[in-house]
């Protein structure tokens, strides 16, 4: 049961970071689920992260394999809810008690200036990420090719990333 | 604004959480423009404008914007349960592929040939995500002060080691300040 309220916790405090996206919360992530709670180890959680990139939807369902893998069914279901909710809940309380939060002269300030920030945040993520996934030049490679292709050609990503486990598969699995 | 679409009672629950389903079954990468494509032209349950107008909500504040978009278009919709009704659809689909995935990945985690794979998945997914961080620099980053809010960012994570929050609040307000009203006003009509 402890952990289980450990999972709402940490899920419902990871909620409010994601400015901008979800990876905005993935250092913090990584402390909590990987240093402090050992719900996991860093390489699973950047797959969990990285299969998750293939799935449909809001692009961070994978927190309900961290709650899986922490807790059960319940542990997933309350991972879901603790992400999910409080944001939820201050966007409903913003939309209502503010028809007219779009006209605040504030308002396109707290975009322009977030703007940096959420893409400063997002780019921490993928170097915290990339501590864990990049680990010579053969997955430097893929990353720069993936790169490289989406700056070029209008793709559906989660192909490439399929296409990543592919090439993983061909080069790395053991003959 | 006026909105002559739809009126709020033609709109059913159980039809605000299939639409959010399906959006939720077929999106994949970023969801903004199957969201448009499914609530603007196919339903005609929000027009263009105010679209347009509850993104920039949904990017102003935590969460992500596909939730975000589902609980204000479902609030407008249907109040409160059309908002639960929204953000349950969309996000279903992938909650439920994801906790087979962890099952999965519990029993066969440790065959060669998935380690293998997911070794690729990940390079590709670090790939993935600096091709957002271009397309979104290439798109709000305005002036080389942005790149120095961005880049500060990154080295009170990263090197610094603060906390995310700590690091939101610091280097936000600094940016948000000054983008300050009178200055934002000018740059208004990039939107």
């Amino acid at each position: 049961m402890n952990q289980i309220s450990a999972l709402a916790r940490v899920f419902a405090y990871l909620s409010l970071l994601t400015v901008g996206g979800g990876m905005a919360a993935f250092p913090e992530m990584k402390i909590l689920t990987v240093d402090v709670h050992k719900w996991l180890t860093f390489p699973q959680l950047i797959h969990l992260y990285s299969v998750g990139q293939m799935a449909p939807g809001p692009n961070m369902m994978m927190i309900v394999s961290v709650g899986e893998w922490a807790g059960g069914f319940l542990g997933a279901l309350v991972t879901l809810v603790a992400f999910f909710a409080p944001t939820a809940l201050l966007t409903f309380v913003v939309a209502r008690l503010w028809k007219r939060l779009d006209q605040w002269r504030w308002r396109p300030s707290i975009q322009q200036g977030l703007a940096p920030v959420s893409i400063g945040l997002l780019l921490a993520g993928c170097f915290t990420m990339a501590k864990g996934a990049i680990t010579g030049l053969d997955t430097a490679t893929i990353a720069v090719g993936v790169l490289l292709i989406l700056m070029q050609y209008k793709i559906n990503p989660a192909f490439l990333v399929l296409a990543g486990a592919i090439v993983g598969v061909v080069s790395f699995a053991p003959k | 604004m006026a909105d002559a679409s739809v009126s709020k009672s033609a709109v059913s629950i159980r039809d605000i959480f299939i639409e959010f389903l399906i959006i939720g079954v077929t999106s994949f990468g970023d969801v903004v423009p199957y969201l448009r494509a499914a609530l603007v032209n196919k339903r005609c349950w929000v027009d263009d404008k105010e679209f347009l107008q509850m993104l920039s909500i949904s990017q102003s504040l935590p969460g992500l914007n596909a939730t975000n978009m589902a609980i204000l278009v479902g609030e407008k919709l249907r109040g409160a349960r059309g908002s639960v009704a929204a953000i349950s659809g969309i996000c279903l689909p992938g909650a439920v592929l994801m906790y087979m995935v962890a099952i999965f990945y519990h029993l066969h985690g440790d065959h060669p040939w998935t380690t293998a794979a997911l070794k690729g998945v990940a390079a590709a997914a670090v790939g993935l995500i600096l091709s957002t961080v271009v397309q979104l620099s290439k798109k709000s980053l305005a002036g080389k002060f942005d790149f120095i809010f961005m880049t500060l960012t990154v080295l009170a994570v990263n090197r610094l080691h603060q906390s995310v929050p700590r690091t939101l609040i610091g280097v936000g307000i600094l940016a948000i300040l000054f983008h300050w009203p009178g200055r934002a006003r000018k740059a208004s009509d990039i939107q």
